[in-house]
């Protein structure tokens, strides 16, 4: 028993994250109004997002920049355990964007169904396209 | 120069997207040809980096001047170096092929729709050739954004198809960036080669059967294996056909790239076949899958949306092939990317000349093509040859390859279920056929302006087709050379 | 379907739990990922690329391609936007009535299908939906918006130095001008930034993220090795890195700038430029 508590307290940032994931996924799928799959996908996104930026940290270490980098203390020696590991962020970054635009592209494509359906429910816009 | 051609591949479409960009704004005229010599470049570069690499073995090119696993590299080996001139040169006749469509169907949006087309063809050609794990996720959204945009101008039905297809394709885009996250907790690294040679300690490993997992499910559902394939038929079916025959040949093939690169390059045939022991629910899914493709496309009444049903089994084909575990499979499987990249294109060519003049693809406006038509039904033939198997064209020889390595795996029921697609496909292609020839053109206008006259499709559209069809001969008739030369050295010694 | 939903998110939450068993520990200094490429990063970063940011030089330098390919995605997420939605004056539907405003006394006069009005300065052609836009908050954006673009110009040049750069710059720069758009109507934003200066701006953007690496590639070195442009600005290769950097992140500061605003215009009025949020 402790040492299921012990593992649940040691690595809590992945099981947070998980869970948001799993809520997003099952936002997509299971819902019926477009709008609401698009912000599914976005949360989805976005848990992975910070899954990804949970694995930089380490105890003690402060952000990744250089103070003093460029002044009369220049030139001192940089220990790596004093700062965070900067690589997931910058991967991070990149993906962030991504979620960006696949939200822009998705929202322009529902303006598209809108305008040729009049509904954003797909239950409904299924009839409409079993009827013709 | 000829060092730089891996960045040249890349960076010149990517460049002329941008300046057709511009040039769509200020003079319309100017788009098609930069695009066209964008392409001219990224296809010699593209058949001239195979050269090297049939010269000189895997080539590594290292991007920003930082060696891996520091900086991102591009890594050439035999069985990218194969792919790559096949999407180069695909994407570069489609594009002349398609200039008439395009002008009639976006007359005031060429620019933006070629500045898509370049950016897409960027995404490929980068995924292909790429070989850092992180890199090769910007570049599949690259070519999934593009391609949302590009397929959605169509039908009234286009938008809600292409958001179907938005949404599995993100969740399979998640999937592999979850994956790929999973093997840096694990060993620190994104560069493919790296991380292969971190990963055999840690086989055992929980998190790597997971992240192998996720990245496979990724990868299947943006290849439409099923049962994940439910976006494909409709997102093909209603765009506009100078989009769906650039995407239909080469999106579904790419990705089966990377599955193949991550089965033999990240995670090693050992683990996948070995270690892991699900090669036979994966077959007997690919099985599933070529039975339901070739079943449902029997019951359509609809050109189109036929031939993406052949696109559903054909990738049943190539991921069974992969995953029999023998070197024939395997073998069968790259080759059949190749060919079926050209024999899709070829179908899906023709679809656009039907369009461009009868404007439908219904059976009901297929009637009387043979004659109307008989240059783009003549391609239709050798394409449909080459779907259903028949030498010399090159569709017989991936299927014999992929038939000895289902026999030398015991795996018979991937073997009846292509023998089986086969006879279906007969009958698919025959029916066609019989519609075209026999029956008389039912004119809509009511009057007959050429009885028994020819109205083909125009030159420019006719003889890149015609071109496509010399080739699939050709590479049948050449196919020895293909593997003998390339594909046996792409695929390790360790598989048998 | 909630059940199918149910059943699959329930499988693939169970498999990501199964597989966290393995992961080291949060925060962990000695995991794989803190152990094997980020100390490079962090120790060498400063004599490679004298750039005191790790995450600035991480992302322009080191992984510089996979910004230019972002940068890429960004800009085609607006051409898609603009492809799929612009709807040109000429196919323009135009309504039953059109209703103009007399700027000074605000008297609205309505004209039906196929009366003309000449052009004139006193009146401003207005849709359907449109509302006065309230003094308070009208007044109050245009005295904020010159401050937030002074800050977003500050978050781009200090990139090298403090958190920031050229993507977080250019959202807050794009973000000024939507904030135009929202407090007065949408006409007003479009009349100040023309259609065809932010699809060329978007482009030149990453044009010159682009640009900077082929002139790597003439100048014999591959591609965006920024070390390349010491001949050209006359500095050492370090300092030409740190500059290099500088470069694209202007560029990708102008790209994002201007596709903002192009998506925000095209998806806020549904093409039509003319109604809108």
């Amino acid at each position: 028993m402790t040492d299921l508590i012990s593992m649940v307290v040691a690595k809590y940032n992945f099981w947070i994250y998980i869970t948001l994931m799993m809520i997003g996924l099952y936002a997509i799928i299971a819902k019926n109004n477009l709008v609401k799959k698009i912000v599914g996908m976005n949360i989805f996104q976005t848990a992975i997002i910070l899954f990804y930026v949970s694995i930089s940290v380490k105890k003690g270490a402060t952000i990744p920049i250089l103070e003093h980098g460029h002044g009369p203390d220049a030139h001192h020696v940089v220990h790596a355990a004093d700062y965070i590991n900067p690589l997931p962020h910058v991967l991070m970054l990149t993906a962030i964007v991504v979620g960006v635009a696949t939200l822009g592209v998705a929202l322009a494509l529902a303006i598209k169904v809108y305008d040729n359906y009049g509904t954003l429910e797909e239950d409904e816009i299924l009839a409409q396209i079993r009827e013709k | 120069m000829s060092e730089q051609y891996p960045a040249l591949l890349v960076v010149v479409p990517l460049l002329s997207a941008l300046v057709v960009s511009i040039a769509g704004w200020v003079n319309k005229r100017l788009c098609f040809p930069i695009a066209v010599a964008a392409l001219g470049v990224a296809a010699w570069s593209a058949v001239g980096l195979l050269l090297r690499v049939l010269d000189k073995g895997v080539i590594v090119y290292k991007l920003g001047g930082w060696s891996p696993p520091m900086g991102i590299a591009y890594y050439i080996d035999y069985l990218n170096g194969l792919v790559l001139p096949v999407v180069a040169i695909v994407a570069f006749i489609n594009l002349i092929a398609n200039k008439k469509a395009v002008e009639q169907q976006f007359p005031d949006k060429i620019g933006p729709f070629y500045t898509l087309y370049l950016l897409m063809v960027t995404g490929l050609l980068g995924i292909v050739v790429t070989g850092d794990a992180f890199n090769l996720y910007v570049l599949l959204e690259i070519a999934a954004l593009t391609g949302y945009g590009l397929l959605a101008m169509g039908e009234e039905r286009a938008p809600l198809a292409t958001l179907n297809y938005l949404y599995m394709g993100t969740i399979g885009a998640c999937f592999y960036l979850l994956g790929v996250g999973y093997l840096y907790i694990v060993t620190g690294s994104l560069n493919m080669v790296d991380i292969a040679r971190l990963l055999p300690p840690l086989y055992q490993s929980k998190a790597v059967l997971a992240a192998f997992i996720i990245c496979m499910v990724g990868v299947w559902l943006k290849m439409a294996f099923f049962p994940l394939h439910a976006w494909l038929p409709n997102a093909y079916t209603y765009a506009n056909s100078a989009a769906s025959s650039l995407i239909a040949p080469l999106v579904t093939k790419v990705m089966i790239y990377v599955m193949i690169r991550l089965i033999l390059t990240v995670f090693t045939p050992e683990f996948v076949f070995t270690t892991l022991a699900l090669s036979n629910a994966v077959v007997w899914l690919a099985v599933i899958a070529i039975v339901m493709g070739a079943v449902l496309a029997l019951a359509e009444r609809n050109l189109k949306k036929m031939l993406t049903y052949i696109v559903v089994a054909e990738v049943g084909y190539m991921v069974g092939g992969a995953w029999l575990g023998n070197r024939d499979g395997m073998t069968g499987a790259i080759l059949h990317i190749v060919n079926d990249a050209l024999m899709t294109l070829c179908v899906f060519m023709v679809v656009g000349n039907i369009v461009y003049k009868v404007k439908g693809y219904a059976f009901e406006d297929l009637k009387g093509l043979f004659r109307k038509m008989p240059f783009t039904m003549g391609a239709l033939v050798i394409g449909a040859m080459s779907i259903i198997g028949v030498p010399p064209t090159c569709g017989f020889f991936s299927k014999w390859y992929l038939i000895v390595g289902a026999i030398s795996a015991g795996h018979y029921g991937f073997m009846a279920a292509l023998i089986f697609s086969s006879m279906v496909s007969v009958v698919l292609f025959f029916r066609v056929f019989e519609i075209c020839y026999f029956e008389p053109f039912a004119d809509h206008h009511g009057h007959d302006n050429h009885p028994g006259g020819m109205d083909e499709a125009p030159v420019s559209m006719v003889v890149p087709l015609l071109i496509v069809a010399v080739i699939l001969i050709l590479v049948g008739l050449y196919t020895g050379d293909i593997v003998n030369h390339v594909i046996q050295f792409a695929i390790p010694e360790t598989m048998v | 379907m909630k059940i199918i939903g149910l059943i699959i998110t329930f499988l693939t939450g169970a498999l990501l739990f199964y597989a966290a068993d393995d992961f080291p520990a949060w925060s962990d200094p000695a995991s794989p990922a803190s152990t094997y490429l980020s100390p490079h990063f962090i120790e060498k970063t400063m004599e490679e690329t004298s750039v005191p940011n790790i995450v600035t030089a991480v992302l322009a330098d080191y992984r510089g391609f996979d910004t230019m390919f972002e940068t890429a995605v960004i800009f085609s997420a607006g051409v898609v936007c603009f492809f799929l939605l612009r709807i040109s004056r000429r196919e323009e539907e135009e309504p039953e009535t059109r209703s103009y405003r007399h700027v000074l006394t605000g008297v609205t006069i309505q004209l039906k299908e196929g009366h003309k009005m000449p052009p004139s300065a006193d009146f401003e052609r207005i849709d359907s939906m449109w509302t006065p836009p309230d003094l308070i908050i009208k007044t109050g954006c245009r005295l904020m918006i010159p401050f937030v673009q002074l800050f977003a110009l500050y978050v781009i040049a200090h990139g090298h130095h403090s958190p920031g750069g050229g993507f977080q710059g250019g959202v807050i720069l794009g973000a000024s001008f939507i904030l135009l758009a929202i407090s007065h109507d949408p006409t007003t934003a479009v009349r100040r930034t023309s259609e065809k200066l932010i699809g060329i701006l978007c482009a030149v953007g990453v044009l010159i993220y682009a640009g900077t690496g082929a002139l790597c590639l003439l100048l014999k070195l591959n591609f965006l090795d920024y070390s390349a442009l010491a001949g050209i600005l006359h500095v050492d290769p370090i300092t030409a890195r740190s500059h290099g950097i500088l470069i694209v992140e202007i560029g990708v500061g102008i790209a994002v700038l201007a596709t903002m605003i192009w998506i925000y215009n095209n998806i806020s009025s549904a093409g039509r430029y003319r109604q809108g949020l």
